[in-house]
């Protein structure tokens, strides 16, 4: 797979969009996860409303050999429902936090999809032929007497239009007092962690009455809690190996090996602060909204609010690669602050090969990092760029100064246009890219 | 935005006559600066809580925040100026209590620094004493300083409680700190069935901290108490230092709070 960057490199160019065109954005169309599936065919969505939307990759036509199949909706079902917690009399939000595809191990598919407080296990499954010939009923579909069948008939499995169904298989409930911000499947393909601002629970895909708690940074007294779990995740290969962030910038890797309840991690990640740039603001800013192991399991990278970190395993004690991603807003983060877009929790994703890495920002911008050439491009997922097959521009945030023709000032970004979620295609250049309820595909350039 | 490197002196106007005029306007605007950052987490931390369990760890990032400043203020002695001033402007509607108090925790824990409250996040856990604790915490050390300024704990909650006067210091800037954990478990009193808590405080009268009767024309009261919203605007109103508006702010105030806090 290419690299990322402009000049010789590699273009990108708009594939498709998905969402209304409305200004008017309904609150619960506004997208809040997105995953692709292990072979890429299949593209997941869930929304603040509660639903799963399914894209599934069109067969590459004969006719066109170069041309990437396009994404169709498969299938769309409702995940969760709004509930209400009587004893706390506050209401359960229905919004997807995250989707996680399970290895296909069958014809079927299965995901898992939670809110805040629920886990669930959703097969998808296509039923393209039915049964037909039964002469057990008469047309208008009475049952007919036993007595008056004389004949012995066997029905026909007779073809059907393709009709997808989803089905919930498992139900985790009330495992987790707190927000659930994380779920992973594990390397066995039997268990998977789930994670809260608190605790980690571990889980049997099979098993819904019971989870193992493995973490629980939950402090005896309440008023002493000052840092939450931000995000978790399972190493790719090394099933008892798992890493969670925190709300104070560091993250740590424990090895399920050791002991029942790892709250004691094997290792500890954090990078020293810089004196010199400490404000109100640092430890905030510092907060990590994502960690993601890369594929090979090697490296693993954060996301915070300004910066995106990759690190090495084997070195605990600062990154190996800083990216930053729009350090022009280091300037405003009062304001961002006041506006509550500093508790934005961006995410980011590695591509297949772990050579390049990408994640968003304001004004439906998202910024792609290659980490062999170093180099770094800005785009923007928006309809106006959006010409069939068209080369997205490079885009540019000007910091001071005079400002360039092309250029966006940082006091002209559009705040709520946030991409927070995006996803790489597991084997090729194509990326999904969520901007509040559209979906936005886009694949390199095919010369 | 906030100067760094800038000496910090006590601040106290009259002692520092040798410094630079210049330094000292810097200072007076980091301040104003840090000041209005304090007011602006605090706020944050009232108005955090809606209809939805509020978002944990912004929480605890803005509760991280306004304690760092605390600590910064309390260094550099402004903290006891402030407090020193609000004190003054103390009034016994300020020390509304809440309703959904289960229990309270014994009064020895009154010297801990309390930055958090585990209120709504207890409800599902088994069934303990649920301390309505407040963000302020020791806004200097317990010790030494200023004695009077220990931090307002559970204990100043407590209807029956034991210790009123020590709990009037450090009203103000603790006040909506309290209230925002105080919030998170208080519900029109009207609409939560609960006979079990209904039995426990079947002596409250209500009436006065009813939204409804004190909001005429609201379409929706939302789930905090009205003594929460009525304190906020008491000591949040711009002139938040110096305001003593009691307990029955303007009307157009609370209209205009509760719109933005109902959204509509």
């Amino acid at each position: 797979m290419a690299g990322v960057g402009g000049g010789n490199d590699l273009q990108w160019c708009f594939a498709q969009v998905k969402g209304a065109i409305d200004e008017d954005v309904a609150e619960a169309d506004i997208i809040s996860t997105v995953e692709f599936n292990y072979s890429g065919d299949l593209l997941a969505t869930g929304d603040k409303g509660g639903r799963v939307v399914i894209f599934q990759r069109e067969q590459e036509s004969k006719n066109h050999p170069h041309s990437r199949g396009e994404y169709n909706v498969y299938s769309t079902f409702q995940s969760h429902e709004p509930e209400f917690d009587y004893l706390k009399s506050l209401e359960i939000e229905e919004k997807i936090n995250k989707i996680r595809w399970l290895p296909q191990q069958n014809a079927a598919h299965s995901l898992l999809s939670t809110n805040d407080k629920t886990i669930k296990l959703w097969k998808i499954s296509e039923r393209d032929k039915k049964a037909e010939g039964y002469n057990l009923k008469e047309e208008d579909g009475r049952l007919r007497d036993p007595f008056r069948i004389t004949s012995l008939r066997v029905p026909v499995l007779q073809p059907m239009d393709l009709m997808v169904e989803a089905s919930p298989r498992r139900i985790f409930a009330n495992a987790h007092t707190y927000h659930i911000n994380s779920i992973s499947v594990n390397s066995d393909h039997e268990t998977y962690l789930s994670a809260d601002d608190l605790r980690i629970n571990l889980w049997h895909l099979e098993i819904t009455d019971r989870s193992f708690n493995i973490v629980d940074i939950k402090p005896a007294n309440m008023e002493e809690l000052t840092e939450v779990i931000t995000a978790a995740e399972c190493h790719p290969n090394q099933c008892n190996v798992f890493v969670y962030s925190s709300s104070k910038g560091t993250i740590r890797l424990c090895d399920m090996r050791a002991a029942a309840l790892c709250d004691r991690h094997t290792k500890f990640f954090e990078e020293p602060e810089d004196p010199s740039s400490r404000s109100f603001f640092s430890e905030i800013i510092s907060s990590i909204s994502d960690v993601k192991f890369s594929h090979s399991g090697r490296y693993m990278m954060t996301r915070d609010y300004l910066s995106v970190k990759v690190w090495d395993l084997n070195m605990e004690n600062r990154p190996v690669e800083t990216y930053q991603v729009h350090e022009y807003l280091r300037s405003k983060l009062c304001s961002l602050y006041e506006n509550d877009c500093i508790f934005d929790k961006f995410e980011c994703c590695w591509n297949g090969t772990d050579s390049a890495i990408m994640t968003g920002s304001y004004n439906n911008f998202f910024r792609m990092f290659d980490r062999n050439t170093r180099r770094d491009i800005t785009l923007e997922a928006s309809r106006e760029s959006s010409k069939p097959r068209g080369i997205l521009k490079p885009r540019k945030v000007c910091t001071g100064g005079k400002r360039k023709k092309d250029e966006i000032s940082v006091d002209s970004l559009d705040f709520n246009k946030k991409i927070l979620h995006t996803a790489w295609h597991p084997k090729e250049n194509v990326i999904a890219v969520a901007a509040t309820n559209n979906l936005y595909i886009f694949q390199d350039k095919i010369n | 935005m906030f100067p760094k490197g800038t000496k910090r002196k006590f601040s106290d106007g009259e002692e520092i006559p040798d410094e630079n005029p210049a330094d000292i306007k810097v200072m007076s605007s980091y301040n104003l600066q840090r000041q209005s950052l304090l007011d602006m987490s605090l706020i944050k931390l009232q108005l955090c809580h809606m209809l939805v369990e509020p978002n944990l760890c912004r929480s605890v990032l803005i509760a991280n925040t306004v304690r760092q400043i605390q600590e910064e203020m309390t260094q550099d002695g402004s903290w006891t100026i402030m407090a020193e001033a609000l004190n003054s402007n103390q009034s016994p509607s300020d020390r509304l209590v809440a309703t959904e108090i289960l229990c309270r925790p014994s009064p020895k824990d009154q010297d801990e620094e309390k930055p958090f409250s585990d209120i709504s996040y207890e409800g599902c856990d088994s069934v303990s004493c649920h301390s309505e604790e407040v963000v302020d915490d020791s806004l200097c050390e317990p010790s030494s300083e200023a004695p009077t300024y220990l931090p307002s704990s559970i204990g100043t909650w407590d209807k029956e409680d034991q210790k009123e006067n020590s709990e009037e210091e450090s009203e103000e800037d603790s006040k909506p700190e309290e209230q925002v954990f105080g919030t998170f478990e208080i519900k029109n009193p009207t609409a939560t069935p609960d006979p079990a808590l209904d039995e426990l405080f079947s002596d409250v009268d209500t009436s006065y901290y009813d939204l409804d009767t004190m909001l005429t024309g609201m379409q929706s009261s939302p789930k905090m108490g009205p003594y929460d919203l009525l304190d906020s605007l008491s000591s949040h109103s711009p002139s938040s230092i110096s305001s003593n508006s009691g307990c029955r702010p303007d009307l157009n105030e609370l209209d205009h709070i509760m719109e933005i806090i109902v959204g509509s």
